[in-house]
């Protein structure tokens, strides 16, 4: 409750500053400066043609193809980075290194190679994110505390029993925000594979909002962006962060 | 038969002399044998040894008769942090080594309920750890030991983080326990009282001799009373042995 009327005190500070500077003092030009009304104007505007859901549910719908590849291609290379004393010594500093790759780096290359298609802003929402998941995987399963893996051990417990019994719910927990990590990883690097490709999607639309010098346009999609990024984080990965930590009395 | 140590040493890379030297030893089928020692005299090597959990530099140890070569549920440990996972239920971390067993499902229940009404923790059974107190977690932590058919159950001190009203009493269940069940156990403290209220046999170590400094068989008829005289004169005894 508290925040929504932090919200609204912002939205009116910003509404009254733009009366201010735009409307009043004429120190910016209209165009230069968005403002909560022109935003709200425009989305009213582009909810009647229906193209501001298409946009974000394609785009959602990107992000989450992207994100379940990632997940799958960074679990994979966590687990063996983890298990092969070889590639945690020579691999790992090199992820770590691939890691601190602004995504849109990636943009180039996933254009040469798929085209101005869907699968290379994928391509690139996988490279934004999968290492980040990597290395969540790596820290969790090295997290785990030593006497986990001898008490099922003196328990009798095979190899397998110990991945499948100890070692993936002790990681659970730093597993689930490895993913959070990744996702808003994924959901950066979307917008940067958007942006440079052409396709329906918000990061389209924010551009369309540049070529046609609609500030409020621009200023509403990066609303959405953010919005769609907390709803995500907070019922989604939250949620199930919250219910494992409770469980084991660390929420 | 029973678990023995034929001429075990244990050096660790880290130090230049070894800790256990030269170690003889055996625990018969059906013997609570005790070892004491002052911090640092190995105590904790040994069992963990005993457990596979490490390997002897020097010799050989035997359970029945098998060399004992990684860890193994014929020899189950019940360890000082109790050890249980923070995922499941008391029921559920009871019936943990049953599961990896493949024991039947019903199976389980019945001998998890059979175990936990043993400790009195049938009324706890679907609280998770976090939410027992230290003494619960270590009723938990043996129900669950007990459940598991070793043929040796290895306990490494595992009453000594608990405050000392609820370590008495749970040493008190032990015996209890113990002399229903029967079972051969090797039990690791640094309390010479402990060592007295429990053991058949009381093995001491010392940093010294890096190994066995004396063997005290204790015939005093159970259920014990820590006050008694053979007590008394028997600690101070053992006492003297474990400060030498």
């Amino acid at each position: 409750m508290g925040i929504i009327i932090f919200v609204v005190i912002l939205l009116a500070f910003w509404q009254g500053g733009y009366y201010l500077c735009v409307d009043m003092l004429h120190l910016c030009k209209s165009y230069s400066v968005p403002s909560p009304i022109g935003v709200v104007n425009r989305f009213i505007e582009l909810c009647e043609d229906g193209s501001i859901f298409q946009a974000t549910g394609l785009s959602l719908l990107r992000g989450i193809a992207g994100f379940a590849i990632a997940v799958l291609v960074g679990v994979a290379i966590g687990f063996l980075i983890n298990h092969f004393g070889y590639l945690q010594k020579n691999l790992k500093p090199i992820i770590l290194g691939v890691q601190t790759l602004p995504s849109v780096c990636w943009v180039p290359f996933s254009i040469l190679w798929f085209g101005l298609s869907t699968q290379a802003i994928i391509f690139v929402v996988v490279m934004g994110s999968a290492f980040s998941i990597s290395i969540a995987v790596d820290n969790a399963i090295k997290n785990i505390q030593p006497i986990y893996y001898k008490a099922a051990l003196t328990m009798g417990a095979t190899k397998r029993q110990i991945y499948s019994y100890v070692v993936f719910p002790a990681a659970l927990p730093e597993l689930i925000s490895g993913l959070k990590q990744g996702w808003s990883f994924a959901w950066r690097a979307l917008m940067a594979g958007e942006v440079m490709t052409t396709s329906i999607s918000l990061g389209q639309t924010l551009i369309m909002g540049r070529d046609l010098a609609d500030i409020n346009q621009v200023a509403l999609v990066m609303i959405i962006i953010i919005l769609v990024g907390i709803i995500i984080d907070k019922c989604i990965f939250s949620v199930i962060e919250k219910r494992v930590l409770s469980k084991r009395g660390l929420a | 038969m029973g678990l023995t140590f034929e001429g075990v040493s244990k050096k660790f890379d880290t130090s230049e002399n070894a800790i256990l030297k030269n170690i003889d030893l055996t625990i018969e089928q059906g013997e609570f044998v005790c070892i004491v020692g002052e911090s640092g005299c190995g105590k904790s090597t040994l069992l963990n040894l005993a457990a596979g959990l490490e390997k002897p530099t020097e010799g050989h140890i035997y359970l029945d008769g098998e060399e004992v070569k990684a860890p193994s549920a014929d020899r189950t440990v019940m360890f000082q942090e109790h050890g249980l996972y923070p995922w499941l239920s008391v029921i559920d971390n009871v019936k943990f080594g049953m599961k990896l067993e493949g024991v039947p499902r019903k199976e389980q229940e019945e001998r998890a309920l059979h175990y936990l009404d043993m400790v009195h923790l049938t009324e706890y059974k679907d609280y998770y750890i976090h939410q027992l107190s230290g003494g619960m977690r270590q009723r938990t932590a043996l129900a669950r030991a007990l459940t598991i058919n070793s043929k040796i159950l290895l306990m490494d001190e595992p009453f000594s983080a608990l405050d000392k009203q609820t370590s008495n009493r749970l040493r008190e269940e032990l015996q209890k326990i113990w002399m229903e069940t029967k079972k051969t156990v090797l039990f690791i403290t640094h309390s010479v009282e402990e060592a007295i209220y429990l053991a058949d046999r009381v093995v001491v170590l010392s940093p010294r001799k890096n190994g066995v400094s004396d063997i005290i068989d204790v015939n005093l008829p159970r259920p014990r009373k820590i006050y008694s005289n053979e007590f008394v004169e028997l600690r101070k005894r053992i006492l003297g042995e474990v400060r030498s």
